[in-house]
Order: structure tokens, then C-alpha cells, then sequence
């Protein structure tokens, strides 16, 4: 049995008559990639937004990293890296400062934050634009800086919320080749996207669909149960069903 | 039919209009009514009792009080009670019928000048419309001489009364607006969610906002200031401490309004016309620098209690042009206070709301 970072039981989130999230139960394994696919309102913004201890659930229990997002949110926060869907660095700042900036929010030392933020700027060939603002760097580069900069206190799980939005293919494999590297140091992800070949990269997907998650399984696993050929049909038939899409 | 179905711009367009209307055609006349002034008659006679009586009758004055000696009238300016007071000399009819001349002291607040002249004005008038009947029935000419005194800025410089006004103008604007924009900036950008991710304390976010602007607001406190001094020659008559304590205490004020602004808008140009519109209009016609706010209707009087400038206002002119002490403008900072701990408190379960 893999060790379990994330764990929802019965979640739910109710916002007056409306059920954003309903009753939803799953388990996320250490080190994997688990897709978390829906159409839009389909609940998925509302879910992440719990497990991440922004907002808390109506009913039902959840833990991640250890900790339950009822009672201990703000140790939750201490152990997980967010990148949402909008580019969230500062854009009037460096590299560098941005790096400095969300090191120390995070609570590295400078020490720490000095060595991180000299190896990441290499890895990621940014040592001539070090000193530029974010704000002029194109999108691809911004996607990549804003996963390492999420990744940089080595969190347990990283949440990323639609991260490839926008981004043409090749920067998106790039992207997803630094999520693979990310799990090997032991980092799970946890990540949305309305891309199905992203789906195909996932260890494991679940779809959500009026707030409740339908299927869940490896891609292969949902091809074979849905009888179709990609993950593209498998998501099509699910989301065909749905009644509050605004598709 | 596109323009019948915009609520906001029909609601701007007929609005607007009226509003301008009503406020300038009514509330913000420059003209004078039922100002508060204090009597002090050492003589009580027929003459002095008829000139009181004549003062109260006009539709200008309201006797608050009939003061029975100087002291008593300086307490009253110091409690900012009245705007003006007439003194009547003891034996004013003898002198008058006997000396053929007589003299009676007119004392006004000059901390507003323009109030002020226009004060002593009616007053000199009512006095000289009574005395112009009794005059022709005397055969000797009879004169009253009225004997000006402005309190506080014998000069009538304007920049006494504007600066004050500025100071509580460009604080409240620039603290309201830059906050809120910062805010909302920063949820526009996403980086507030990564922020409230993180493991730092949203009231932390708030107040690593809120200092810096606090910083740069007293920076131009103190060049608002300066500039008055010596480039306007106005006086810092009282203590320079306190002034600058108040003067925090109204930019927290102004920065929980801008913090309340941002929770409940989404984007920067809301933000900005919401602190321009929602601040800069009633900032300037309620804080009573421009327009006495003594004469406005009652609605528009009890409005203007909600402006925190009006407070203020009344605080940096106490303090800067009358040099008054905390002891006369404890008043005004209560209310400041409390405005300010209101504004904060709503601000924060506000911004703990959005979180939930």
C-alpha cells in the first residue's frame, strides 16, 4: 500500500441552495500525478480551494499531507505549493526578487534562498535574464518559473490549477517533463486542466462532473471502462451528461 | 432599447443631474443662516437690547448664549460653539447720547475667512438698519462705531482655511486610493491567492500593504506642511505632536476605507472610481472647507457627520490655526476613533468572508 498524502471523505461544499462540490471521497498517492479533470462548474476550483485550506468544507472531512483541513489549515498551507491558472509572480519584480520574495514567505532562510534560487535559475537557463522583470519574459517561461518558484520549499503536494492555459505544445510537454521530474523528488501533484493528451500523462485522473466525481482510475483503466479510445471520448461521454455545464 | 436596458448608465444619466442640482442649487450656498453667535451686553439698555433683539430676529443669527463676561465668550470660540460675538460696553446709551459716538466690539472666527467677513458684515448692517431709523428722529448724528476683531488669523489669509482642508483632502485621496488599488491590483494579478495560499497571515498581507502607504502618507504630511509654513507663511500654532498623532489616526482611518473599498470591488477602475467618486466628492463638499456646512439642509448636515475629513478638518484648524490643545478637539478625535475601529473591523470580517 502507497502512503496517502491527500484523503477526502464525503467532501462537500454548499453555497446557500447550490452544492458547488458534492459528497466527493478520494485518495491521493505520494509521488503521483493525479489528474483532476470537469467541465467548467463542475466543482473542481471549489474542491482544490478546500484541500488547500482557502476555504472550508460544509460537511465532510479531508487531510492533506497529514493534516485535516478543518482544524489545521494554516499548517496545510506550510506544506503545499499553489500555482493557479492566472500568472501569479510578481510582474514589476526580478526573477531573482520574485524568487527572494516568495522564499521568505514561505519561510526559508536567506541562506537557503540564495542557493535554491541560483540552482533554479540555472536549471532553467535564465542566468542572462536574471535581473529582467518578470513581467517581459514570455508565457512559457513565466508557467515554468511560477511551478519552480511553487515547488521551491518542497512542499508535500503542489496544487496546480489549469498551469498550461495558453501555452503552445511544446512548452506544455517542457512543463510537464518538470512535473515528472518534481514527483521523483517525492513531490505529489495535484493538477487541473481542460487538456485531454495532459489527461494521458496523469498517473491517475478522476472526472468530476455536477460536483460529484464520476469515474476515477488511470487513463487506461478509464479508456477500457468507457470503452473508448482516448481520453478525450471518455471525458465527452461523462461531460455530455452534465446538466449545469455552461457549454 | 440597449440604452433603456443599461440600469447603471440611465441611473448616471438622469441621476446625476439632480443630484448636482439639489446639492449645488440648495446645500452648498455660500451664504449665511442662523450662525451661532454669542452676546455679551455690560450695559442693558434700550438701545443694546434693541440691536439683540434686531440680531435675533434676522434669519442670520441665533443667540447661543448671552455671556456675562470676555472669558466666558473665549471658552465658547474655543469650543468652537460659535462663529461670532458682539460686545456692548457698559453705559452704551449714555455714551451714545452724550458722546454723540459709541463703540461696540464685533469678535468673529477668521479661521474661516470668507464666513467670517461675511459675518461681520450682516452684523455692521443690522446695527446701522436699526440705528438709520432711530437716527432720523435725533438731531444731533449719532454714530455707532463697530470695532473688528478677526480671532485667529487677523490677516484673513485664505491659506489658513484652505491648507487644513488640503491636508484632509490629499491624506483621505491618496491613502483610500492606493490601498485600494494595491489590494485589488494584486487579486487582479492572482498573487493574492498565491499569498493567502502561503502560510502568511492574510492579516499580515493587509498590514504589509497598509504600512508602506502609512510611511509615504506622512512623508506628505510633512511636505504639505513645510510648504505652508514657509512658502505660505502659516503658523503651526499648536503642538506639532499632536497634530502629527491625529493625522495618523485619519490616515488609518482613510487606509481601512480604501482596505474596505478593495475587499468588495474586483477590478483596479472600480477601485479608482468607487475612491474618486466614493471619497473626492464628499471629501471636498462636506468637510466644510469649501462650503459651510452650518447652512446646508438637515439631511445633508447629518451626512456630513459620516465624512471623516469633516472631523478632521475641524481638528487640524483647531490645532494648526487656533492652537488649541487636545483638551478643546477630544471630541472630534473620539469620533475619529471610532469611525476608524468601525471601518477596520468591517473591513477584516470582510476580507475573512471572502476567504471562507
Amino acid at each position: 500500500m502507497r502512503e496517502t498524502v491527500i484523503s477526502t471523505n464525503q467532501l462537500t461544499k454548499q453555497f446557500g441552495d447550490f452544492i458547488a462540490t458534492n459528497k466527493i471521497t478520494f485518495e491521493v498517492y505520494k509521488g503521483e500525478i493525479f489528474g483532476f479533470l470537469g467541465a467548467n462548474g463542475a466543482g473542481k476550483t471549489t474542491a482544490m480551494r478546500m484541500l488547500c485550506g482557502l476555504s472550508k468544507p460544509s460537511s465532510g472531512h479531508a487531510t492533506v499531507a497529514g493534516f485535516d483541513v478543518n482544524t489545521q489549515p494554516e499548517e496545510i498551507k506550510k506544506n503545499i505549493g499553489y500555482m493557479s491558472q492566472k500568472f501569479s509572480l510578481y510582474e514589476d519584480l526580478t526573477i531573482t526578487e520574485n524568487i527572494e520574495f516568495f522564499g521568505g514567505i514561505y519561510g526559508l532562510t536567506n541562506k537557503q534562498i540564495a542557493e535554491k534560487s541560483k540552482d533554479l535559475i540555472e536549471r532553467l537557463g535564465l542566468v542572462k535574464a536574471k535581473d529582467q522583470l518578470v513581467g517581459s519574459l514570455p508565457l512559457g517561461w513565466k508557467q515554468k518559473l511560477s511551478f519552480s518558484i511553487a515547488i521551491l520549499h518542497q512542499p508535500k503536494v503542489v496544487f496546480l490549477d489549469e498551469p498550461t492555459g495558453g501555452v503552445d505544445p511544446v512548452t506544455r510537454r517542457q512543463f510537464w517533463d518538470m512535473l515528472y521530474q518534481a514527483t521523483e523528488n517525492g513531490i505529489t501533484v495535484f493538477v487541473t486542466t481542460h487538456y485531454m493528451d495532459e489527461a494521458e500523462y496523469c498517473n491517475r485522473v478522476s472526472i468530476m462532473v455536477d460536483g460529484k466525481i464520476e469515474a476515477l482510475d488511470s487513463p487506461d483503466g478509464l479508456k477500457k471502462q468507457f470503452n473508448a479510445n482516448s481520453m478525450d471520448e471518455v471525458f465527452y461521454q461523462l461531460a455530455r451528461s452534465a446538466k449545469r455545464s455552461d457549454n | 432599447m440597449h440604452v433603456f436596458r443599461d440600469r447603471k448608465s440611465l441611473l448616471m444619466l438622469f441621476g446625476l443631474p439632480i443630484v448636482q442640482i439639489v446639492l449645488f442649487g440648495f446645500a452648498l450656498t455660500n451664504e449665511i443662516k442662523n450662525s451661532k453667535i454669542a452676546v455679551l451686553d455690560y450695559s442693558k439698555d434700550n438701545v443694546t437690547r434693541a440691536i439683540t433683539h434686531e440680531i435675533e430676529a434676522s434669519r442670520y443669527f441665533e443667540i447661543a448664549i448671552n455671556a456675562t463676561n470676555k472669558n466666558e465668550i473665549e471658552e465658547t470660540f474655543k469650543k468652537n460653539k460659535i462663529k461670532s460675538a458682539i460686545i456692548f460696553p457698559s453705559d452704551f446709551e449714555n455714551k451714545l447720547y452724550h458722546l454723540h459716538k459709541a463703540r461696540v466690539q464685533i469678535i468673529a472666527d477668521a479661521s474661516d475667512p470668507n464666513t467670517a467677513t461675511t459675518l461681520v458684515n450682516y452684523l455692521t448692517s443690522i446695527i446701522q438698519n436699526y440705528w438709520k431709523e432711530k437716527i432720523s428722529t435725533a438731531a444731533v448724528p449719532l454714530q455707532i462705531i463697530p470695532e473688528v476683531r478677526m480671532l485667529y488669523n487677523p490677516e484673513l489669509k485664505s491659506a489658513q482655511n484652505f491648507v487644513p482642508g488640503v491636508i484632509a483632502l490629499v491624506l483621505m485621496l491618496v491613502c483610500v486610493m492606493m490601498t485600494s488599488i494595491s489590494i485589488v491590483r494584486e487579486k487582479e494579478l492572482g498573487t493574492m491567492e498565491v499569498l493567502l495560499v502561503s502560510p502568511f497571515k492574510p492579516i499580515l498581507v493587509i498590514l504589509s500593504k497598509a504600512v508602506p502607504y502609512l510611511a509615504l502618507s506622512l512623508v506628505n504630511l510633512i511636505v504639505i506642511l513645510v510648504l505652508s509654513v514657509y512658502a505660505l507663511g502659516l503658523p503651526i500654532n499648536g503642538s506639532i505632536v499632536l497634530l502629527f498623532a491625529v493625522s495618523m489616526l485619519y490616515i488609518i482611518t482613510a487606509l481601512s476605507l480604501g482596505l474596505l473599498i478593495s475587499t468588495s470591488t474586483a477590478s483596479q477602475q472600480t477601485a479608482m472610481l468607487l475612491s474618486l467618486m466614493g471619497m473626492l466628492l464628499p471629501t471636498i463638499l462636506f468637510a466644510g472647507f469649501m462650503f459651510p456646512i452650518e447652512n446646508m439642509p438637515l439631511p445633508l448636515k447629518i451626512f456630513s457627520n459620516v465624512v471623516p475629513a469633516k472631523w478632521f478638518y475641524i481638528i487640524v484648524k483647531s490645532i494648526m490655526i487656533k492652537g488649541l490643545g487636545i483638551e478643546s478637539i477630544w471630541k472630534e478625535t473620539l469620533i475619529l476613533l471610532v469611525m476608524t475601529l468601525l471601518l477596520l473591523i468591517l473591513s477584516l470580517k470582510k476580507f475573512k468572508v471572502r476567504l471562507a
